[in-house]
Parts: C-alpha cells; sequence; structure tokens
C-alpha cells in the first residue's frame, strides 16, 4: 500500500475556485430584485377561511329558504365562497396564497360535485333495498312465489358460481400474459398484445355477452343459455382488466431484484417464479380482487347467455341461472301484482350486489396488507 | 476454489454501440483486483462481462475472450446460468430478497436453485456464510426477520453472505460501498481481505483511497473522448500505479487533475 502522490480532495477544488469565481461575483439584476422582496407578507386571519366558508353556505342556506332550489343555493354558495376568498387573499396575501386558495376552492368543489351521485345512490339503495332485507330473502328462491315473499338464494349462488368460473379462466390467462409481456415480450408480437389487450378493455360488455352466445351457438345451437357461457363473457371483460393491473404490479418489482437472482445463478423462469411473482403479489391479488369486483355486477352479457330463472340451479352447464343483477332487471322490468313487492326485491337486490362489492373491495385491501412484503418483523 | 481469469481483447456492444474496447488483463486468484476510472468509462459494464450478466440488457453483447481457467465462458456451449453458478456477484445498491427473511435470503442461492438439503446443512451454511460476512453476532438472534429491515451496511453484508453461500470460484463486487457510511465501509473492507483468501475478489470503485487500501492490482479504465469507447489504459500492481504510474492520464486521474 502507498499513499497518492496528490491528495486528490484538495488539488482540483482550488482550480476550479479560481476558475469560476468570477461568475458567482456578477451582480446580475436578479440579485437586486431579490433584495427588495421582503421575507414577511401579510397573512389573512387564522379562521378566515373557515368564516368565508360560513357565510357563503349561510348565503346558500338563505336562497334556498327564498325558493331558489338546494342545487342553485350550492352552486352560488361555491362560486360566493371562491370569489371572496380570492379577493380577499389577494388584496392581504398577494397573488400566490390568493391562486393556492382560488385552486384549493375548486379542487374541493369537484371533489363534492363527483360526492353526489355516489352519496345518493348509496343513500337510495339502502333506503329501499332494507324493506325486503330479512331472512327470507337470503334463504328462499322465487320458486312458485306470485307476488310478496320470495327471496334471491337461487341468485347468490348463481352469481357467486358464474364470477367464480370466470376468474378462473380470467386470473391464469391474465396473469401469464402480464408475466410474458413484462419478463419475456420483445417486438411486434408484445406490441400487438398490448394493443389487443387495450382494444379488449374497451369491448362494450353486451358484446361480449353477444360473442360469447354466438360462441356457444355454434356447438350448442340457437336458444342455448347456460351459466358457463355467461362465465366466457364475463372472463372477456376481466381479462384485460387482470392483465393492466398484474402489468403494472410486475413493473413495480424492481430490477436489482431480478439481477440479485440471475446473479445467484437462479435461472430465468425460477427468478419470476420465486422471486419476482412473491414480490409482487398483494399488488396483483389486489387487482384481481377489484377485477372481480367489477364484472360482478355486469347485466347485459349475462342476460344474453344466462337468462333468469326462478329456481335454484346450482349447475352452470346446464340451463338458466339466476344472477342478483340480471334478478334487480327482471323485477324491476317485468312486475307482477302487487308491483311494490317486486320493486322491493330489485332494490333488495341491488342493495345485496353493493354490499358483495364492498366485501371484496375490503378483501383486497386485506390481501394486499397480509401478502406486503414486511420490512419490519 | 479461487479460479484465474484472462480476459483477451475483449469489445463490449450495447446493440451497435461500441461501449468497451480492447480489454486484455489476467485477474490473479487469491486476490483483490480494484478497476478504477471516471463515470461512464465501462468499468461496471466490464465487470458485468465476467458473469455474463451483461447480455440481460437486450442486444448487448460481446466479442474476445474471457477465460476462467483455460475455459472460454463465451464458449458455444457454455450455460450463463452456470457461469453465473461459479462467479458471484454483489451490487451498488443492497437489495435482499424483501419477501424472505434474512436466513432465507442467506440461503436464497441454495433453495431458488432446487438443492435439497437438510435443515442441519443448511442451518451451518447460514452460521457459516454470515460468520465470513462478520454479521452473524449481529443478526443470530433473529434470523427469521426480514432481511429489508437491516440498516445499509448489515443489508450489503447480508448480501455478500447470499453471495458467498453459494460457494462461488471469483465474487464481482460493484461498487459494494458507495451506498454505505464510513464504518460499514470498513466493515466489509475487512471482510474484503478476509475473502481473498478464498476466493478472486475483483472490485470496482470510484474511491481511490479504497482501491489503495484493500486491493492488490489496480486497473485504470478510461473515456478517450465523449461518444467514444472505454478501454482500459493500465492495469499493475497497486503500489505502483498509485506511486509511479507509467501513463500520464492514469496519473492525472490519480491526482485529481483529471478533466
Amino acid at each position: 500500500m502507498s499513499t497518492p502522490p496528490t491528495n486528490p480532495a484538495t488539488g482540483p477544488a482550488e482550480s476550479l475556485d479560481t476558475d469560476r469565481l468570477p461568475a458567482h461575483e456578477d451582480p446580475g439584476p436578479q440579485t437586486v430584485t431579490l433584495a427588495a422582496v421582503p421575507l414577511t407578507r401579510g397573512s389573512l386571519p387564522r379562521h378566515a377561511a373557515r368564516l368565508v366558508l360560513l357565510g357563503a353556505v349561510g348565503l346558500g342556506a338563505a336562497l334556498f329558504a327564498a325558493g331558489l332550489g338546494a342545487t342553485w343555493g350550492a352552486v352560488l354558495a361555491a362560486v360566493a365562497y371562491t370569489v371572496v376568498i380570492y379577493l380577499w387573499s389577494r388584496s392581504v396575501e398577494g397573488t400566490r396564497r390568493a391562486f393556492d386558495r382560488f385552486v384549493t376552492a375548486v379542487v374541493s368543489s369537484a371533489f363534492l360535485v363527483a360526492l353526489v351521485p355516489l352519496a345518493s345512490v348509496v343513500w337510495t339503495v339502502v333506503d329501499r333495498g332494507l324493506a325486503r332485507f330479512d331472512t327470507e330473502f337470503f334463504s328462499y328462491s322465487m320458486r312458485g312465489v306470485v307476488g310478496e315473499g320470495g327471496g334471491v338464494n337461487h341468485a347468490i349462488f348463481g352469481t357467486l358460481i358464474i364470477t367464480a368460473l370466470a376468474a378462473l379462466i380470467s386470473v391464469p390467462v391474465g396473469m401469464l400474459t402480464a408475466i410474458y409481456l413484462v419478463e419475456y415480450g420483445r417486438g411486434a408480437l408484445a406490441r400487438a398484445i398490448t394493443f389487443f389487450v387495450d382494444v379488449m378493455t374497451g369491448i362494450p360488455s353486451i358484446v361480449a355477452g353477444l360473442f360469447a352466445y354466438a360462441l356457444f351457438e355454434l356447438f350448442y345451437g340457437p336458444g342455448v343459455r347456460m351459466g358457463f357461457m355467461g362465465s366466457v363473457a364475463l372472463s372477456i371483460l376481466m381479462i384485460p382488466i387482470v392483465v393492466r393491473s398484474t402489468e403494472e404490479m410486475l413493473k413495480l418489482v424492481p430490477n436489482e431484484l431480478r439481477e440479485a437472482s440471475y446473479a445467484l445463478a437462479v435461472p430465468k423462469w425460477r427468478t419470476i417464479v420465486k422471486v419476482v411473482l412473491p414480490t409482487a403479489i398483494a399488488g396483483i391479488a389486489t387487482g384481481v380482487t377489484l377485477a372481480i369486483a367489477r364484472v360482478i355486477g355486469e347485466t347485459a352479457p349475462l342476460l344474453i347467455t344466462v337468462g333468469i330463472t326462478t329456481s335454484d340451479n346450482f349447475d352452470p352447464f346446464d340451463g338458466r341461472m339466476a344472477t342478483l343483477s340480471v334478478f334487480s332487471f327482471s323485477q324491476y322490468a317485468t312486475p307482477g301484482i302487487p308491483r311494490e313487492a317486486y320493486f322491493d326485491r330489485a332494490w333488495s337486490a341491488a342493495l345485496l350486489l353493493i354490499l358483495i362489492v364492498m366485501v371484496l373491495n375490503l378483501g383486497a385491501r386485506l390481501i394486499s396488507r397480509l401478502f406486503a412484503p414486511k420490512t419490519r418483523g | 476454489m479461487a479460479k484465474r481469469i484472462e480476459v483477451k481483447g475483449l469489445d463490449i456492444y450495447y446493440d451497435k454501440f461500441l461501449a468497451v474496447q480492447g480489454v486484455s488483463m489476467t485477474i490473479e486468484p487469491r486476490s483483490v483486483t480494484a478497476l478504477i476510472g471516471p463515470s461512464g468509462c465501462g468499468k461496471s459494464t466490464f465487470l458485468r462481462t465476467l458473469n455474463r450478466m451483461h447480455e440481460l440488457v437486450p442486444n448487448a453483447r460481446v466479442e474476445g475472450k474471457v477465460l476462467m481457467d483455460n475455459e472460454d465462458l463465451y464458449g458455444a456451449n457454455v450455460d450463463p446460468v452456470n457461469v453465473r453458478r461459479h462467479i458471484g456477484m454483489v451490487f451498488q445498491r443492497p437489495n435482499p430478497f424483501p419477501t424472505m427473511s434474512i436466513y432465507d435470503n442467506v440461503v436464497a442461492g441454495v433453495r431458488l436453485n432446487s438443492k435439497r438439503m437438510k435443515r442441519a446443512d443448511l442451518d451451518a451454511l447460514v452460521e457459516r456464510s454470515l460468520r465470513s460476512a462478520n454479521l452473524w453476532e449481529e443478526v443470530k438472534d433473529r434470523l427469521n426477520r426480514p432481511g429489508s429491515g437491516l440498516s445499509g451496511g448489515q443489508q450489503q453484508r447480508l448480501c455478500i453472505a447470499r453471495a458467498i453461500a453459494v460457494q462461488p470460484d471469483v465474487l464481482l463486487m460493484d461498487e459494494p460501498c458507495s451506498a454505505l457510511d464510513p464504518i460499514s465501509t470498513q466493515a466489509i473492507e475487512d471482510l474484503m481481505l478476509e475473502l481473498k483468501e478464498q476466493y478472486t475478489i475483483v472490485i470496482v470503485t470510484h474511491n481511490m483511497q479504497q482501491a489503495a487500501r484493500v486491493s492488490d492490482v489496480t486497473g485504470f479504465f478510461n473515456l478517450r473522448a465523449v461518444g467514444e469507447p472505454g478501454g482500459l489504459v493500465e492495469i499493475d500492481e497497486t503500489t505502483k500505479i498509485f506511486s509511479t504510474p507509467s501513463n500520464q492520464a492514469t496519473e492525472d486521474y490519480i491526482s485529481g487533475r483529471f478533466g
């Protein structure tokens, strides 16, 4: 060992300094303006935003009371808040803070507008669906039921069976496609697959249903109905979602992990199975669950391929089955007497469907938490 | 163990771009060879050709010969996976597998290659590897905790333990200390001096003091100009490179009068 003849830390630093020093001293015009900018600025009182909001809401309420309608009251309140807070802030705090408050107001209003339909749907469905949310509703089918009573036992199982079969088809196909695209795909074939997956994302669900029907008609003749055909239609809608979400998750796996595995002389396929997939599995599971939640409420393709029935039928390869979405639709579209009993069942089936989707979403969060790589033990 | 590597007239390409040109050197067994040089001169690229990691980049290829104990690593029937079984690698950023515990990380190379081993043998392998990496005392009570919960320096030593658990003949290290603090760096430098008793070690580093401290032989890579391929300028005993290098560019670089 020997010490280097010159210390690298000092030698070049000096020469650099002498080269560049004049540039730093140059008194440009910016320096002057910067010096003139004060460090402090005016600011609104602490509760200014809250007070203005209160005033705006009060104004909206007054307009509503004056008979202007809730929508116009809310819109005018939002506009009043935005204008007042912007002008006030601009006169006290300057343009940057004022614009910040303006954008905050606009973004918050947009968020509230987006929330309105959601809240409205939830409220309406819960309000009307609770009327028939009883034990009979869950334990009875519609066999022999005319008028009041009856339930969706057959439709619950129909929905679960058909969706499970759809997932069974879509998950392997979608995951393997995504693995190909991320880990192996190069050139024209990969580009073509990516393109067609994009196209598939946009297929209207009724077209997926018609495709499945046309396919099965070739083998079983016209008028065929079976649960499995519905699963095929749903999987056409589901595959692109699974591919997209899995692809995104696989891309998030750092390349360093793959290289670490290769450097340990692990073959590529084992690297994918043992390193890449376990690292991404939480996200993939979440994506799959959300894809299921997306297709479980589909109505149009199931109406064509599976139809509806009043009795239990748990064999997806033989004849019509009931599903919650189609049940809800048919109860509403072709009511008997009294109509209210049919409408109540339609709402209750819709509520049940929303609850199932919500449980799936919560399940997805649980899965991603359970499978996520742990950093602290 | 510990094999000699001879590189003869190696040209390294990324597709049509010639990145490194005409490298020839001999890397002696049971020694530390350091590769120094400015950023972008092809040190890391060259290192990655030694265990055929370079060709993982699409369209990347090499021309020339790399001989390990007179066997050409780029021969016609050579399986790159088998090459990597003999030549291990440690990366710049510590990269333990996040889904695995400390224990599983160390045996990853064995287990992922689907070798069946008895539990007792695995335990012994884990202890031996972690001891060689000077990490055993720090982690022996928490082998089942996730490897990513360790500090950066510990993670890097875990990666070294993982690399030597498969008992390679050669160990490549690509700037193994550049993400670490001086104390962890010290630990890994001490480790390198111990490991060279058994392994052939090649290290890429930006830290010239580190090269001077740990290496027996130092190679200086340089870029003639922007857009031109990089290449090996000279390689010699570390003491000679840092005192009386035969090339002016080397002297300029190590004395800091560069660029």
